[in-house]
């Protein structure tokens, strides 16, 4: 009780303090409240924090992991890449080697093959020599034709004048000029002086085209007439006869010509019979055996009539009047058309040798 | 009776006529008279009477004209201004052929002086008349024709292509295969004539078939035919390739060559020409004709003409041998090419073929060692030297002659060649000759001894040189190629520095 008696007495003291306390609390409240908060606030930012710190450390740890994976990718490629182009180079390094060896390998096989050239250019030197003696020979057969040329017309020159002055030969009497009797022998020119023909003289010049200068050659000689009868002259004994005649010797020859029997004339009538007679006995003559030989396969056989020619009818004008139709009504006469004639040809055995027509000299 | 005596009086006029004509047409064929008639008003008589009603007297009267015209340039510029021209070409389609040909003759003789005169004649519508004439019957006639038209195309390339417009180049090619020789002649050159100018023109004749019977009368016995004919085929061939090759295959190559030997000069210069034109297009070109031998009658031919002849043959030895360096040794097989080019460089006396025989020397020795050995062996050298430094000159012969010695030298290595022209060549040649010396030394030790007993060392040591030019360098490597004393040796002013020693020396008492 006493406590509580203390306590009773402690009354006011402890109102007062409580009071003193609330209001202190109170008015420190905020402060603290604040205070608290910022302690929290402080609190809970370092825990997370720290988680964030942790969840960073994680992350980069997660990051390096990561990095160094694509890292180690993107590296093998730049390796890969890096050995190709390595690769790619000392290859084309090589290729080029190789390529020089050979180019230089073709080069001197082919085209600066120096045997080859060396052959053209001694095939060159050969191909100049022929082609040099082919010309010098051509030329020279060029020269040696015209030196030919120029000789033939130099002789020809020379005769030429000859000709023309063939009066300077000298004659027994008269010594030419050519022949000076002071010189031991003559000159050359008076052989050839000897030796030419003279002119022929001058024909009167050819008639030559006005326009083109071309020689017209001479007309053909026109036919030889023979000179007209004088005129005024008096008439003869008979009356003159007129008109175009053949040559008298013609005429001769024609009316003396020998008989020329025509053909059927000149043979003899039995001449047939006397031929066959002829061959026979000549035949005979030439004849070694005079049996005469007959084919064995032939033999005497009976005549066997026809069936229809021995008919008790008469037998068939068979052979003279089935094989040809014949209408005689169509023909013009009733007689016989064809009149054989017998008359011969004279005309065929006089050809070429009379002027006469046929009929006139049948014989 | 009174007939009679009116009537004589027309004779004895026709008569006066007939023999003036013929008087003044005979005076006007001597030089020395045309001053005479010219003064004597000859042009103004002559002209009425191509109007004559006689046509013996026309034709003469056209005669006598045509023979002044023919004479100078003067007189044919007074044909055109007496408006003569008209009359003749309204005539030549009309009268007979005697009258033609002696027209043709009158505008031939005008039209050959110049081209303005030409080109009157051309205006005069002459062509159309003469191309008719071509087509006439008569062989004079068409010859006629034919020389003026190629009087006319001479001149430059519009006439020559007014002539083909005119449609004369068939007809030309017609008159080529006529058997009169002259008529062949003159329509060949006519040709040659019209195809000089333009490659169009040379194709234009090519497309009528010209080459074909061009090529036919390559080995015609007559000459002046083969001159016309050849000349006609080098101008078609001269323009381009194609046509070159169309020329050729006319297989006109073989045959041709033959043609170098012929008796006539200008037969022979119109096959060097023919030759030079095809070789000078294309290596193979060049070496169809080499291998056809062409290169050893070409060279036969140097050495056989003189003067201006020779010029083809020259050139086309240098075309063959600048095309490639095999064509170049073909050349230099081919006995005595080298030394024909030589003999012809120092014997020509005209500048303008020896800037050609030092072109082709320079041409054959550009191409490798061998070759310039091959030159320099022929004793060119100093030949091209002397052209060189010679004081009349000409220009053109200088610049050819020193290319020609630089093409050599830069690949001339035949020291012994190279040694005389140490002594004597100007700054600009000794460059390269002591740059050929200062590149071979130093490989050959006998030539180094070589050249210092013949005095080259001694003589490279005198030369003047500014440090720093290309010559000193030669000069260096050369001096470093033998031991110093002997470079001290040969170097000018070696004895008195000598004797300074000697005086300096102090003897030992």
């Amino acid at each position: 009780m006493a406590s509580l008696v203390s306590l009773r007495q402690h009354l006011p003291d402890i109102m007062e303090t409580v009071f003193e306390r609330n209001r202190e609390a109170d008015e420190k409240r905020i402060q603290e409240y604040q205070a608290v908060l910022t302690i929290q606030a402080w609190f809970r930012s370092v825990r997370v924090q720290a988680f964030i710190r942790h969840l960073h450390k994680s992350a980069t740890i997660i990051q390096k992991h990561w990095r160094g994976h694509l890292g180690r990718a993107v590296y093998r490629v730049m390796i890969t890449n890096l050995v190709y182009i390595m690769r790619h180079n000392y290859y084309n390094a090589m290729a080029t080697k190789i390529q020089k060896m050979w180019r230089g390998f073709y080069v001197r096989k082919y085209v600066f093959d120096y045997y080859s050239r060396k052959r053209y250019l001694e095939g060159l030197i050969v191909k100049n020599e022929v082609v040099r003696r082919e010309i010098e020979e051509l030329r020279e057969q060029k020269e040696s034709e015209s030196r030919r040329r120029k000789e033939i017309e130099a002789e020809r020159k020379l005769q030429e004048y000859a000709a023309k002055h063939r009066y300077l030969l000298s004659t027994q009497v008269v010594p030419g000029i050519y022949n000076s009797p002071f010189k031991p022998h003559p000159d050359e020119m008076e052989f050839v002086l000897r030796k030419v023909k003279p002119h022929p003289p001058n024909m009167p010049k050819p008639k030559r085209d006005s326009r083109s200068g071309i020689i017209i050659p001479e007309s053909p000689p026109l036919p030889q007439t023979e000179p007209l009868p004088p005129i005024g002259q008096k008439p003869q004994m008979f009356a003159i006869i007129q008109g175009p005649f053949r040559d008298p010797s013609e005429v001769q020859k024609q009316r003396y010509k020998p008989l020329q029997p025509t053909l059927r004339v000149a043979t003899s009538y039995t001449s047939t019979e006397e031929a066959r007679a002829a061959m026979k006995a000549k035949e005979w003559i030439m004849r070694v055996n005079d049996n005469i030989f007959v084919p064995f396969s032939r033999r005497d056989r009976d005549y066997e009539p026809l069936l229809h020619t021995t008919s008790k009818y008469g037998h068939l004008p068979y052979g003279s009047r089935y094989f040809r139709e014949t209408n005689e009504g169509g023909n013009i006469s009733t007689t016989e058309r064809f009149q054989p004639v017998v008359s011969p040809i004279p005309v065929f055995d006089k050809l070429n040798d009379t002027y006469s027509k046929g009929t006139e000299t049948v014989p | 009776m009174s007939t009679r005596q009116v009537l004589q009086v027309f004779e004895q006029y026709q008569k006066a006529r007939t023999t003036f004509v013929q008087t003044v047409a005979e005076l006007a064929s001597r030089s020395q008279n045309i001053e005479i008639l010219q003064n004597a008003g000859a042009m103004s008589l002559l002209r009425p009477l191509l109007l004559d009603i006689v046509p013996s007297v026309q034709q003469t009267a056209a005669l006598a004209l045509g023979r002044l015209a023919n004479y100078n340039e003067d007189l044919a510029e007074a044909v055109v201004k007496a408006d003569i021209l008209p009359q003749l070409v309204y005539s030549l389609a009309e009268q007979n052929r005697f009258y033609k040909k002696a027209a043709s003759f009158v505008l031939r003789a005008v039209a050959k002086h110049s081209p303005g005169l030409a080109q009157s004649v051309v205006d005069c519508g002459a062509l159309d008349a003469l191309v008719i004439c071509l087509e006439e019957f008569d062989p004079g006639v068409k010859e006629a024709a034919a020389w003026a038209l190629g009087y006319i195309a001479r001149h430059n390339a519009e006439l020559a292509q007014s002539v083909v417009d005119a449609g004369a180049v068939p007809l030309l090619v017609l008159c080529i295969q006529e058997p009169e020789l002259s008529l062949k002649r003159i329509s060949a050159s006519a040709l040659s004539d019209i195809c000089k100018h333009s490659p169009e023109l040379a194709q234009t004749v090519v497309d009528a078939g010209a080459i074909a019977h061009l090529a036919q009368m390559v080995l015609n016995p007559d000459a002046k035919l083969k001159r016309q004919v050849f000349s006609a085929l080098s101008q078609i061939s001269k323009h381009s390739v194609d046509l070159a090759e169309m020329v050729v295959e006319a297989e006109i190559f073989p045959a041709v060559l033959t043609c170098l030997k012929d008796q006539d000069e200008y037969v022979r210069k119109n096959v060097a020409t023919l030759i030079r034109e095809i070789a000078k297009h294309t290596p193979e070109l060049s070496q169809l004709i080499v291998n056809a031998g062409g290169v050893a009658s070409v060279v036969d031919y140097v050495g056989e003409s003189k003067g201006n002849v020779r010029l083809p043959g020259v050139m086309m030895l240098g075309y063959v041998a600048a095309h490639s360096e095999n064509l170049a040794m073909a050349v230099i097989v081919s006995k005595q090419g080298v030394t024909q080019l030589a003999i012809t460089l120092a014997e020509e006396p005209e500048d303008h073929i020896q800037a050609a025989a030092a072109w082709a020397l320079g041409q054959i020795g550009r191409h490798t060692p061998e070759h310039a050995k091959a030159v320099a062996v022929a004793n060119v050298l100093p030949r091209l030297l002397k052209c060189y430094i010679r004081a009349d000159a000409s220009e053109d012969l200088q610049t050819k002659s020193k290319r020609a010695l630089k093409n050599i030298l830069q690949k001339c290595v035949h020291l012994p060649a190279l040694e005389p022209l140490l002594h004597d060549a100007p700054p600009n040649i000794l460059k390269h000759v002591v740059g050929q010396f200062s590149k071979v030394l130093p490989h050959d030790p006998a030539a180094r001894r070589l050249f210092v007993t013949s005095g080259g060392l001694k003589k490279v040591q005198e030369i003047k040189s500014e440090p720093g030019s290309a010559l000193h360098e030669y000069i260096n490597t050369i001096n470093n190629c033998f031991p110093e004393e002997i470079v001290k040796y040969y170097s000018p002013g070696y004895s008195d520095q000598l004797l300074e020693r000697v005086e300096q020396y102090q003897a030992i008492a």
